[in-house]
Parts: structure tokens; C-alpha cells; sequence
């Protein structure tokens, strides 16, 4: 029997995880709301003045997908580890870099599109100008993948250890800060009146990175897990 | 006769070596901090900007330059020890973490102190404070990782891959915080242009540099001892050191 080609096994893990996150709908929906609770409580916070909140827009809706993305990865390697299905996926003939960027593109299309798709709404909210809403969305839909680009490494080293999520924030959360600068950078720049195009193309660049460096080190890690 | 090194990836000859050269890099740092700091307080003259408050370089400096230069050592045991799979690179690197962190937080602490009196605030977002931070974070991040995975194999390699995406990460980090904002003072010494500095100030820092060094590979032989007798302490001759001890 030769294996399968690389882009049906691609996309059979990404149609077998979707199908599984869309049994549990409510994982999905906890991830999103979590991002609308933790935006819409800034206001409440630091009041409601549209100058102020119009300032602190940018950096409140990133952080709050960066910890939203963080609430959703301690799922994603966690229930196939347990059920043995990662440790049959490691010794499957498909490389397991190929499985592990599958794994992860099915988790941002649950965890990390619904956040994209919610940001301009959240951005109304914050008073934000049209031109800055296109901006920061443009700028979710390229830092959201390097989240969980990122993110899963961290899930991998975390597998069946003690205090899981705690320690999954403090090794990821570092690693989020270049996102974080250069995605609120960008709306930010926007809001102020510039260009917003070099803030793009570097988290673009740092997507391809992402996308090169990520699953190759995310397996790698996972394989320690699986000693 | 060739001195063959490989010999000394074995946990058991490496003990008695970091046993017997421990004492004799702490004692060096001892010798080298007192000179530095006699230099640093008595023989080096009174900043005409900053007055007095500049003499805490003598230990911030060598703290900052010692936290970085421990990552990338750290960074290069754990590679060394995921390629040739080594168990003294892993302890090596493990026994380095908490004096790198420790001097991580020392120049934050330091630099905080320098702060208040030359820029007025304890603390600023700027880009070599906030990578500093960033960096205590790393560190701080293996360590857990480390101490949270129960099976030591397993959390060797795990701390070591982490530490390696640190490294990869760092220079990415850093000049994501620089590009965000820069206050900080430019680099007190440079390899490119004169040193801003007066000589006796360069030469003092230097050996307060060089204490710090030899502290760090003192501190760390020290702690690499201890952790090759937990982890050996079922072989025999461990057992005999402690019989012999007894």
C-alpha cells in the first residue's frame, strides 16, 4: 500500500478536526467570548472618554486575542495526546511536521478567524475610524496565525505536565511580544494618520517565519512529549 | 599526549574537575571584584554629568553584558546536548539558568537604581529595559519548564528545545522592542568608535566583568556538581564518594 500524498493527509486532519470542534461547539464559542468580555471590560475600566479609548483600541484588542488564542491552545494537542491518537500520528508514515501544521490550521480556523471576523465590531465600540477597522483587521488575519503558529510549540511542551496553563502563558507569552508590537503598531499608525504598510509587511514577515520555523519546531517538541 | 575533552562529557570525570576548580573561579571573582570595585569607588573619577550615581555602571554593566552572554552559552549547551544527545551539556546548561537569571535581575534592579536619579523615573519603556525584562521572562520560562515535567530526560530536552527558540527569538524580540521605542542611552562601550568614557572608568568595568565571569562559571561548576550527584546518586561511585566521605 503506498501512503498517502501529502495535501489529502493535509486535509484529512484539518476535515477530522474541524468535524471534532464543531461537536463542541461551546469550546469555540468560549474562546470568542472570552475576546468580547475581556475588550468590553477595558471601558468599564479606564472610562469611557471616545479620546481615551480610542488610544488604547489597538493595544486592548491584541492583548485580548493573545490571551484569547492562549485559552484556546491548552485544547489543542491535549485531547488527541490523551486519547493516544498523537502518539499513532507520530509513527504514521506522513512526516509528523505535516500533521502538526494541519492540527494548527484547524485550530485558527475555530480560535483564531471568529476573532478576526468580531475585531471591527469590537473596534466600533472603541470609536475607531473606518480606515483604522480594515487596517486592524488586516492586521488580526496575519498575526492570529502566528499565535497559533507560535502558541503551538507551547501547547506541545506543556502535553500531560503539571499546571498546564499557567506555564503554557509563560512560555508563549514572551515569544507573542513582536506580534503584539508591530499588529497594535499598525492600527495604531493608522489611527494617527500614517502608513500602516510597514507594520503589515513585517507581520507578514513574520508569518512566513512562523510558517517555516513553527510546525518544524512545534513536532519536534511534541516528540519529546511523547518519549 | 593529546588531552582528549570528550573524556570530560562523562558525568563522572567532570565531577572531580568542577569540584577542584569551583573554589578557584569563586576566588578569582572575589580577587577581581575587589580590585574592580577599588577602582570603581576610589581611583575612577566623578562623572561631571552624572556625579556620583554613574558608579553603580560598575555593576550594571557587567550584569547586563553577563545576563546575555549566559543565554547564548545556555543556548549553546543545549544544542550541544540535543545534537550529540550529552547529559553533562543538559546539566551544564540547567546549572547555568538561575545565575543567568540572577544577573538579569540584577541590572534590571541596578538599572532601576541608576534610573531614578539621572532620567528621574525608575523605570521606562525603552527598548533595552523592556528586552531585559523580556529576557528574565526566557529564563524564567526554562526554569518552569524545567522544574514542571517530572521525568528528567524528557524535561532536558524539552528546556533545551525552548531554549533554543528563545535564541532564535531573541535578536527578533529585540529589535521588534527597539523599533517600538528608544531612549535608552546608546552603547556605553563600543568595539567601532573611542569609548565615551575615561579609561580608568573602561578599565574598571572591565574587571568588574571579568569577576562576574569568573563568578558565573564558579557559580554554575558549583551548582553542575550538585545536580551530576542528584542525578547519579544511584551509582557506584557516588555511593563510594559518600562511603569515603562517611
Amino acid at each position: 500500500m503506498t501512503p498517502l500524498g501529502l495535501a489529502p493527509v493535509f486535509a484529512a486532519v484539518v476535515r477530522r478536526d474541524l468535524t471534532l470542534a464543531l461537536r463542541r461547539r461551546s469550546d469555540v464559542l468560549t474562546t470568542l467570548f472570552f475576546f468580547v468580555i475581556v475588550v468590553s471590560l477595558f471601558p468599564l475600566g479606564v472610562g469611557a472618554q471616545s479620546s481615551v479609548l480610542r488610544n488604547i483600541a489597538p493595544g486592548v484588542v491584541w492583548v485580548a486575542a493573545l490571551l484569547a488564542s492562549m485559552l484556546a491552545l491548552v485544547r489543542l494537542f491535549a485531547s488527541d495526546f490523551d486519547d493516544g491518537t498523537l502518539e499513532q500520528a507520530a509513527l504514521s508514515p506522513q512526516p509528523l511536521v505535516l500533521l502538526v501544521a494541519a492540527k494548527v490550521f484547524a485550530h485558527w480556523l475555530v480560535s483564531g478567524l471568529p476573532l478576526v471576523l468580531v475585531a471591527p465590531l469590537l473596534g466600533v465600540q472603541f470609536d475607531l475610524p473606518v480606515g483604522a477597522l480594515g487596517v486592524m483587521t488586516l492586521a488580526l488575519l496575519l498575526g492570529t496565525p502566528c499565535l497559533s503558529l507560535i502558541g503551538a510549540i507551547g501547547a506541545a511542551f506543556t502535553l500531560g505536565v503539571r499546571g498546564a496553563g499557567g506555564l503554557l502563558a509563560l512560555l508563549v507569552l514572551p515569544l507573542y511580544i513582536p506580534v503584539l508590537i508591530f499588529g497594535a503598531g499598525a492600527v495604531s499608525a493608522t489611527v494617527s494618520g500614517m502608513s500602516a504598510s510597514g507594520q503589515l509587511s513585517i507581520l507578514g514577515a513574520f508569518l512566513l517565519i512562523a510558517l517555516v520555523l513553527g510546525p518544524w519546531a512545534s513536532a519536534a517538541a511534541l516528540r519529546i512529549a511523547l518519549e | 599526549m593529546r588531552l582528549n575533552l570528550w573524556r570530560y562529557a562523562s558525568p563522572q570525570t567532570f565531577y572531580p574537575v568542577a569540584d577542584k576548580l569551583s573554589p578557584w573561579f569563586l576566588g578569582l571573582a572575589a580577587v577581581l571584584a575587589a580590585i574592580g570595585l577599588y577602582i570603581g569607588f576610589f581611583v575612577a573619577p566623578t562623572d561631571f554629568q552624572q556625579g556620583e550615581s554613574y558608579r553603580i555602571i560598575f555593576l550594571h554593566v557587567p550584569a547586563a553584558w553577563m545576563s546575555m552572554f549566559i543565554y547564548v552559552v545556555m543556548a549553546f549547551w543545549c544544542a550541544v546536548g540535543m545534537a550529540l544527545n550529552t547529559r553533562l551539556s543538559f546539566m551544564m546548561a540547567l546549572a547555568l539558568a538561575p545565575t543567568g537569571a540572577m544577573f538579569t535581575f540584577i541590572a534590571l534592579w541596578t538599572g532601576a537604581l541608576w534610573g531614578k536619579p539621572t532620567w528621574g523615573t525608575w523605570w521606562v519603556w525603552d527598548a533595552r529595559l523592556t528586552s531585559e525584562l523580556i529576557l528574565l521572562f526566557l529564563y524564567i520560562g526554562f526554569l518552569s519548564l524545567h522544574a514542571a515535567i517530572d521525568d528528567v530526560r524528557r524535561a532536558d530536552r524539552a528546556a533545551a528545545l525552548l531554549a533554543l527558540i528563545g535564541a532564535v527569538n531573541v535578536p527578533i524580540i529585540y529589535f521588534s522592542v527597539q523599533w517600538w521605542s528608544t531612549l535608552h542611552q546608546g552603547a556605553s562601550v563600543s568595539l567601532t568608535r573611542a569609548p565615551s568614557m575615561a579609561a580608568t572608568m573602561l578599565v574598571g568595568m572591565l574587571i568588574m566583568s571579568l569577576a562576574a565571569w569568573m563568578y558565573a562559571i564558579g557559580a554554575s561548576l558549583l551548582r553542575v556538581r550538585g545536580i551530576v550527584l542528584e542525578r547519579e546518586s544511584d551509582a557506584d561511585w557516588v555511593q563510594e564518594l559518600g562511603k569515603a566521605a562517611a
